[in-house]
């Protein structure tokens, strides 16, 4: 069973939520898929056996062979080939690596190299598998890397994801590799709108989802309205206290700080599980 | 002979566009006639490689130098690429960046003047602070 | 005119909240958010939407399905795993057009798809501008570009002083697009340790492109020790610190109401919202 754990708004306490969900399961694994921003190894410190780099195939023309036709460079819709005089200029940040190039070319000139992007680790931390993936800064997408660290998922035991915030490529990516999508939010017009970004990404994948609300307090029935109102149950409340804050910017977990919490994300476990298997 | 400039108008008279990729105006000026070929840049909406484009269309139009404000290292290259001079820190009217130029009071430059849109461009440089 | 960027690496430090606060502070500007993702700033704003147009991020494949076979080959040669038989899925098209190449049966074309839309507001601290990416979809850097396009051509056109513009957490395409060519950067972060990992990635970004930074504290209260060792930080790679701010919880009632704080009360957090306000009209790189 592999639960995501996403928001739509930055910041509401997905990584807080994650860490505490997979460490509450023996056997269960991490995957940290904020390749932009990842944060889950902060408070883990774990021990990496495996770095595997992240590669996309960027053209490498034969001058040898090229005519110089332009076609590549026609053909490309991102501008990653110019055709001037007898030069071909490749733009390897701009590729999108589709192969198309290598394709309308008549005379076999475009061969494939190598651009690295960033790199996956695999490893271990509390008796739980760890996986998380880093962006290079500098490169725009991250959404290969996520894509390595699902396919380094060990399908036979539960997961936790950690998803980067928004619903952009990156999000949807790791969203669309759950059977379960726990959505974070805190009880704010800001959550909110971008709750119900989340909540649409869901629907659109035919995604089971649940919403946890974070530093809840009085104004709570913001969230809860909303999800009254599409079917959506909330599924946990974390009250707003300065000592979890503390607790976090300590690179504290939430369980080992406030161990009455374990019991409940245990409770999380069980429900999502009836869900998925009913 | 031809020379091109990022330009905000259509005439001699508009003033420069410090953008190259996505200025709105790319005019082709013949020096000897001031004859002007006013071009609505298609790129200034693109997502990445506008500098790649606008810098293929000014090299399509023969022109062999080009009066900019920056030019980011992919257009660097692609102009470089098709032997066109490109002069930076251009800036005020068209006009008078022309006559500048024809005078020769103009240096171009050997490499980009500003790092790139997307990608690791030309090594770090360290943050300035207020 | 100059262009301020707001962004954070880390998501939900209050890049938003200081940008809606700066908005009633600020004399000559015009607003713009650049989280097309996820756009926060015109909650606080309440504005006037004058005008809306959709945007077309990519063109998608659209397969002709009189003339398809279902052969296959689109499905061999798609490297996003966009196409099967035929069948498009228009979340992981790219836009690339391979499959159009190689299809025998000449039965795909590219078309433009709308993929989010633009948004020009009136608020009574001046122009806004901010834009959707419909979930999911490719090419947000194109339409924060967009974003950016539109706010300085309304700045040019009323003669407005300042681009003040509302980033998006990371480091992505997004990112990238709003910093190229930005006057200067400041990044709210807040003193955890998912603050300091993620503001050295995002200054290590702006580094790359040249763009003054400075850095501020939100938060700062919850955890000093590590406010100081991210100010430290900030300096070693040449960006200044600037004022921190205390957490105030009369922030998220200001917010509910959609109010800037700095007109909702005189509380620790607006206090210190004017002083990060005075830091910033003095900074070298905008004025």
């Amino acid at each position: 069973m592999k639960i995501a754990v996403a928001s739509g708004k930055g910041g509401t306490g997905k990584t807080t939520v994650a860490l505490a969900l997979a460490l509450s399961l023996p056997g269960a694994q991490l995957v940290d898929a904020d390749a932009e921003e990842p944060n889950c190894h902060l408070f883990l410190s774990p021990t990496i056996h495996e770095t595997v780099p992240v590669h996309m195939m960027v053209p490498d023309i034969d001058l040898d062979t090229c005519t110089f036709c332009g076609k590549c460079a026609e053909f490309c819709r991102f501008n990653a080939l110019a055709v001037i005089k007898e030069k071909v200029l490749v733009f390897p940040e701009l590729c999108h690596g589709c192969g198309g190039c290598a394709y309308v070319c008549s005379e076999k000139a475009v061969g494939k190299t190598d651009r690295r992007l960033g790199e996956v680790e695999i490893g271990e931390a509390r008796g739980h598998r760890f996986i998380q993936g880093r962006l290079k800064p500098g490169e725009p997408s991250a959404v290969r890397i996520v894509r390595e660290e699902i396919a380094r998922l060990d399908q036979d035991a539960p997961a936790v994801i950690d998803s980067p915030p928004g619903t952009a490529c990156a999000v949807q990516e790791t969203v669309a590799a759950a059977d379960f999508c726990l959505l974070v939010t805190e009880p704010t017009p800001f959550g909110l709108h971008d709750l119900r970004m989340a909540m649409d990404l869901a629907a659109d994948l035919d995604l089971p989802a649940a919403v946890i609300i974070n530093r809840s307090g009085q104004r709570d029935s913001l969230i809860e309205d909303e999800c009254n109102a599409r079917g959506i149950p909330v599924i946990l409340n974390i009250p707003f206290d300065r000592r979890i804050a503390e607790a976090y910017s300590r690179g504290e977990i939430l369980t080992d700080a406030f161990p009455e919490y374990a019991g409940e994300l245990r409770r999380v476990w069980d429900t999502v599980g009836r869900e998925v298997r009913a | 002979m031809k020379i091109a400039i990022t330009s905000s108008g259509p005439t001699l008279d508009s003033q420069i566009d410090p953008r190259f990729g996505r200025a709105q105006y790319l005019l082709i000026v013949d020096t000897d006639s001031l004859d002007v070929e006013a071009i609505e840049n298609p790129n200034v909406a693109a997502g990445g490689g506008a500098g790649i484009q606008s810098a293929q269309m000014v090299a399509g139009k023969g022109a062999k130098a080009i009066l900019t404000g920056n030019c980011g290292p992919n257009a660097f290259r692609t102009l470089s690429a098709a032997d066109i001079e490109v002069y930076t820190n251009v800036s005020g009217a068209v006009r008078d960046a022309v006559e500048a130029f024809t005078r020769g009071a103009l240096q171009p430059i050997s490499g980009p003047s500003v790092a790139g849109h997307f990608g690791l461009g030309q090594g770090g440089g360290e943050a300035g602070s207020p | 005119m100059k262009e301020l960027l707001v962004i954070s690496g880390k998501g939900g430090t209050g890049k938003t909240t200081v940008v809606g606060s700066f908005a009633a502070l600020a004399n000559s500007k015009v607003l713009a958010d650049a989280d097309v993702d996820a756009p926060n700033l015109h909650l606080l704003l309440s504005p006037k939407q004058l005008e809306d147009r959709p945007y077309s991020g990519a063109d998608l494949a659209v397969v002709d399905r009189d003339a398809c076979t279902e052969c296959g080959r689109c499905t061999e040669v798609c490297e996003f795993l966009a196409i099967r038989n035929g069948l498009v899925n228009p979340r992981r098209c790219e836009g690339c057009a391979t499959c159009s190449i190689v299809c025998p049966e000449n039965a795909i074309t590219l078309q433009p798809q709308t993929t989010g839309r633009l948004y020009f507001s009136d608020t009574r601290f001046g122009p806004l501008v901010h834009a959707r990416l419909l979930a999911g979809a490719e090419a947000s850097g194109k339409l924060v570009t967009q974003v950016r396009q539109a706010a300085r051509t309304a700045a040019e056109q009323r003669g407005l002083d300042l681009i003040l513009t509302d980033g998006s957490p990371g480091i992505g395409c997004p990112v990238i697009a709003s910093l190229s060519g930005v006057d200067a950067a400041l990044v709210i972060t807040e003193p955890t340790p998912s603050g300091r990992h993620d503001l050295e990635r995002i200054l290590q970004l702006a580094a790359h492109f040249r763009v003054s930074t400075a850095v501020s504290v939100n938060k700062w209260d919850i955890n000093p020790d590590v406010t100081r060792d991210i100010e430290h930080l900030a300096a070693g790679f040449g960006a200044s610190t600037v004022a921190r701010l205390p957490f105030d919880e009369t922030v998220a009632e200001a917010t509910a109401e959609a109010v800037p704080i700095v007109e909702w009360n005189e509380g620790e957090a607006a206090k210190a919202i004017r002083a990060l306000w005075n830091d910033v009209a003095s900074w070298g790189a905008l004025l």
